[in-house]
């Protein structure tokens, strides 16, 4: 037994604890669970706590311990899977009421991988409804709430697995990232949240959004944790066609390497009139700091940065519209009957999804149907490519690319569910490293307006996570006084 | 051709093809809804993309493939067991041709 507090150990101290038999998973767990249970009823973080299975699991990586078989990476680690996450035999909700009581008869892949790196699983978090939103909102089922003020939203739309990690409910988290949400409810929370290169981390098991941009990532209280995780859950995956044939790389052999001949880019574009000022000189400061400490930082242009909002608007929706027919009342889900299937279809999908879904659904439609289909979808797909050369043109000059990862820090909830627009405007910074595939990091870098939580993004060339990572983590190790603590959850 | 605000027949025809119902206060909340992003979207319109490439996502677009050997797939109590309605492992849904229809079975 031990006198530390299991929750505040980041996942490399656990793992190591448990192998080294200094702590047990069960306490480790145990620990964790009584967390949730002390804080979440206020917080909403979870859709589901799996306590028996979570004591499951932990008893198992103990007694692997005493039969002195070798532990995987994680062991012991609580980790929390947003609910759009395929676990066997565990309801998943993708935050919807079309599967309110959807059971998966199979594990995702990524769960597949933390299982075998003998992790163990605290819950399914709160999500914006198919992972649609910005603030976690458009759930069905709760809201969740910002730890740092109750009163407002935690980011959207792995909102959930954000606050499990900041209010060290989980020791990390898994989330999906479209348009940004693993990084911008990372920046909104005070933790760090990463998007792998599009196709590092396998879909297989993730329940659709937007079949070119979806992709699967950490949420940590470092960017060492989140290195950690992205270990374990990258690599190919043949039941993934997206997924790519690319190595593993060592990302933890980059931490501490310090910045010395890194170069840095700062595009003007990210620093517009939507910017909080204070955001803006969290940001600026946290670039100081970086050339602070050896990296050189040079002005770069992404010319096309203000059409990623149009073009992802586009896209996103049109994707989801194509994923999100399958909910019909037939072979899984709600079903609300009807005398035809048609009326069947109809029905059904009226009474399952929100608002915010059926907006999408309708968007994306739109634009694919005839007459709009090139105009609309046609052209988005192509401004896709020039936002992408942009950096590609930016990453001849530079190695990673810093900016805000949200113009504000976090809004009021309520405040801008009844504007569709307002609220897309909260991923503008986070939009074009998703359209473009690239590994992108959000790391907390000071506090804006009401002592809220600023992050600063770091972007990299295509699968160089270990540049994102070196350069977030370098940050980290020299602001130990930028981390803090939410109130209310000590 | 600037962005259209979004008419009451194209709401309730995308609808359709959405197989979405909708209540005469979402058709109204959606037509102005709708209109305002594809106001905003329309702005790509003017970006010049001739002999630009369409960019579905950064990786190569070569489909990796696999020997043509049959493989175990989702066995059929797991395919049914989150059915609504299930008979005889088969989906139970409503009568697709009617007694009244034209041609078909």
């Amino acid at each position: 037994m031990t006198a530390v507090d299991p929750t505040t150990l980041s996942a490399s101290a656990i793992a190591r604890g448990v192998r080294e038999g200094t702590l047990t998973a069960r306490e480790v767990a145990l620990a964790h669970l009584a967390r949730i249970r002390a804080l979440d009823g206020r917080l909403g973080a979870f859709l589901l706590v799996t306590d028996a299975q979570c004591l499951e699991m932990a008893d198992a990586v103990d007694a692997k311990r005493r039969a002195g078989a070798a532990l995987g990476p994680l062991a012991g680690v609580p980790v929390a899977l947003k609910d759009l996450l395929s676990t066997k035999g565990l309801r998943t909700t993708c935050g919807s009421r079309v599967l309110e009581s959807w059971v998966p008869p199979f594990d995702a892949t990524v769960v597949e991988r933390l299982r075998a790196a003998d992790a163990v699983f605290v819950g399914t978090p709160n999500m914006d409804e198919f992972a649609m939103g910005s603030s976690t909102e458009n759930s069905a089922f709760q809201i969740t709430r910002n730890p740092w003020d109750p009163s407002r939203v935690p980011g959207g739309s792995s909102g959930g697995s954000a606050v499990a990690v900041a209010a060290r409910m989980a020791t990390v988290a898994l989330g999906s990232d479209t348009g940004g949400s693993i990084r911008q409810p990372a920046a909104m929370t005070g933790v760090a949240g990463l998007k792998p290169t599009y196709g590092r981390v396998s879909r297989w098991g993730l329940v659709a959004f937007a079949s070119s941009l979806d992709q699967i990532g950490p949420l940590a209280r470092s960017a060492a944790d989140c290195a950690l995780v992205l270990e374990v859950i990258a690599g190919h995956d043949a039941r993934d066609s997206t997924s790519a044939a690319q190595a593993v790389p060592d990302l933890t052999a980059v931490l501490g390497t310090g910045l010395e001949g890194v170069r840095l880019g700062v595009p003007g574009e990210y620093f517009g009139a939507g910017l909080e000022p204070e955001v803006e000189r969290a940001v600026r400061a946290a670039v100081a700091r970086l050339e602070a400490l050896g990296a050189s930082v040079r002005e770069v242009s992404l010319p096309h940065t203000e059409h990623a909002l149009a073009t992802y608007y586009v896209i996103a929706p049109a994707e989801a519209s194509s994923n999100l027919s399958r909910f019909d009342g037939v072979r899984y889900g709600l079903r609300v009957d009807g005398t035809t299937p048609e009326e069947l279809n109809r029905r059904t999908r009226k009474a399952g999804f929100g608002p915010e879904v059926k907006r999408r659904i309708m968007l994306g439609t739109y634009a694919l149907s005839a007459g709009y289909h090139d105009q609309y979808y046609g052209q988005a797909q192509r401004v896709r490519t020039l936002v992408a050369r942009d950096f590609e043109r930016a990453f001849a000059d530079v190695d990673a690319i810093v900016a805000p990862t949200a113009p504000t820090v976090a809004f009021e909830i309520g405040s801008r569910v009844e504007d569709p627009l307002a609220m897309y405007l909260a991923d503008v910074c986070t939009l074009p490293a998703s359209l473009a595939g690239l590994p992108a990091i959000s790391v907390p870098c000071g506090f804006g307006a009401g002592g809220l939580p600023v992050g600063l993004q770091v972007m990299g060339r295509p699968f160089d996570e270990a540049t994102v990572v070196r350069v977030a983590d370098a940050f980290e190790r020299a602001t130990p006084e930028l981390r803090g603590a939410p109130e209310g959850a000590p | 051709m600037d962005g259209p605000r979004i008419s009451r027949q194209d709401v309730i025809k995308v609808a359709r093809l959405a197989r979405l119902d909708l209540s005469e206060a979402e058709i109204e909340r959606f037509a102005a809804q709708l209109g305002a992003v594809l106001e905003h979207v329309g702005r790509l319109a003017p970006v010049d993309t001739r002999d630009v490439p369409p960019g579905t996502h950064t990786l190569s677009a070569r489909t990796p493939l696999r020997e043509d050997v049959v493989q175990p797939g989702l066995a059929r109590e797991d395919a049914v067991a989150n059915a609504p309605a299930v008979e005889e492992g088969a989906f139970v849904v409503p009568r697709i041709v009617g007694a009244g229809s034209k041609g078909g079975a």
